[in-house]
């Protein structure tokens, strides 16, 4: 919970980028926050926005860290070259985006990075936010190794056939029986994508394949409502979504482990 | 990509970014998050040359009333352009 720590607690991070061997051996960057301390912390897969590996989500995995959890956050965009994010996503988009297998193999080597540090319980969740909320479902209904789940507001989880794209071959709704973890799913009501129908579709199937899923929804807040950089930041929804978020993760990867 | 509307092409022209003008290869419009404008969603329309790096790119974020008043704009100068029989 925020403001919940004691002021003479050992409390700090360290950050920084790396390198690590991501999907079909591929040498990728990753931003990497571990807290202060030998652990056991119990660790974090973050997946970036479409907008890119960007300053949001260092910040996004900084909160993380200061909370007790190693992050790694794969820069999924790594392959296309490198410049500002806007830019780079700006070449991804062009070429149809990130494709789908790419996340899955990246997010998997992310797993087994995070189980060989010496710090790290061996409880691993994963986090997305916007098309990485997306991802992060996929992941998490392709790749074992995961125990909770955190999709934020993720745009094409529900999607018709005729959506598909080379890059987005599959609906992740379409692989809810493989869903391996718990998940914690976090909308705004005003959101378009995906819109509370869809959710409400989500929702149903996960009922029906008996997962095990939390969902809140927020009056007053559309998508990317934890964006503070954008006018789409709702404070009063996005301090209650993160606070969830800390008791999703608590109970998932701290209680059991 | 949240959306996946996304469309590139081939062009050919000149396009001038933070390192001045270079030659441009490809266009892009898309329908997705804007990254600049205060809107969830705006076209995309990027002007780039991903040989030159990422940074070889002429960025702009539209509305989609003014992308089809673009539309308008660029139909009637290509049709006036055409009229007069000037070689480009």
């Amino acid at each position: 919970m925020w403001n919940s720590y004691r002021t003479d607690s050992d409390l700090g991070i360290t950050a920084e980028i790396t390198t690590f061997e991501g999907g079909d051996g591929d040498e990728i960057h990753a931003y990497v926050v571990k807290p202060t301390g030998d652990g056991p912390f119990p660790g974090v897969v973050v997946i970036h926005h479409m907008p890119g590996w960007d300053e949001f989500y260092q910040e996004f995995c900084e909160r993380l860290g200061r909370h007790g959890y190693g992050v790694i956050a794969p820069d999924l965009y790594c392959r296309f070259g490198h410049g500002t994010p806007d830019d780079v996503a700006a070449k991804v988009r062009s070429q149809g985006g990130v494709p789908d297998d790419t996340v899955v193999a990246d997010c998997t080597a992310a797993n087994k990075w995070l189980r060989s540090q010496s710090w790290c319980s061996g409880r691993i969740g994963i986090i997305g936010s916007c098309s990485g909320g997306r991802h992060a479902t996929l992941v998490a209904s392709k790749a074992p190794g995961f125990d909770a789940l955190v999709d934020l507001w993720g745009g094409g989880v529900v999607a018709a056939a005729d959506q598909a794209t080379p890059t987005r071959p599959v609906a992740p709704i379409d692989l809810t029986d493989q869903l391996s973890c718990p998940i914690l799913g976090i909308f705004g009501n005003d959101d378009q994508s995906p819109t509370p129908e869809q959710v409400d579709v989500h929702e149903a199937e996960l009922a029906k394949h008996g997962k095990d899923f939390e969902f809140h929804r927020y009056d007053g807040a559309g998508h990317g409502f934890f964006y503070y950089h954008a006018p789409m930041y709702r404070q009063e929804q996005a301090m209650d979504g993160w606070a969830k978020i800390f008791d999703f993760f608590g109970r998932k990867l701290r209680s059991q482990s | 990509m949240c959306t996946s509307i996304s469309e590139s092409s081939v062009v050919s022209g000149a396009g001038k970014g933070p390192g001045g003008w270079f030659p441009v290869t490809q266009a892009t419009v898309g329908f997705d998050h804007a990254t600049h404008s205060a809107a969830e969603h705006a076209l995309l329309i990027d002007f780039a040359n991903y040989d030159l790096g990422t940074d070889a790119r002429v960025a702009v974020e539209l509305d989609l009333a003014s992308g089809r008043a673009l539309v308008r704009q660029l139909e009637a100068t290509i049709a006036a352009a055409e009229a007069t029989g000037l070689r480009e």
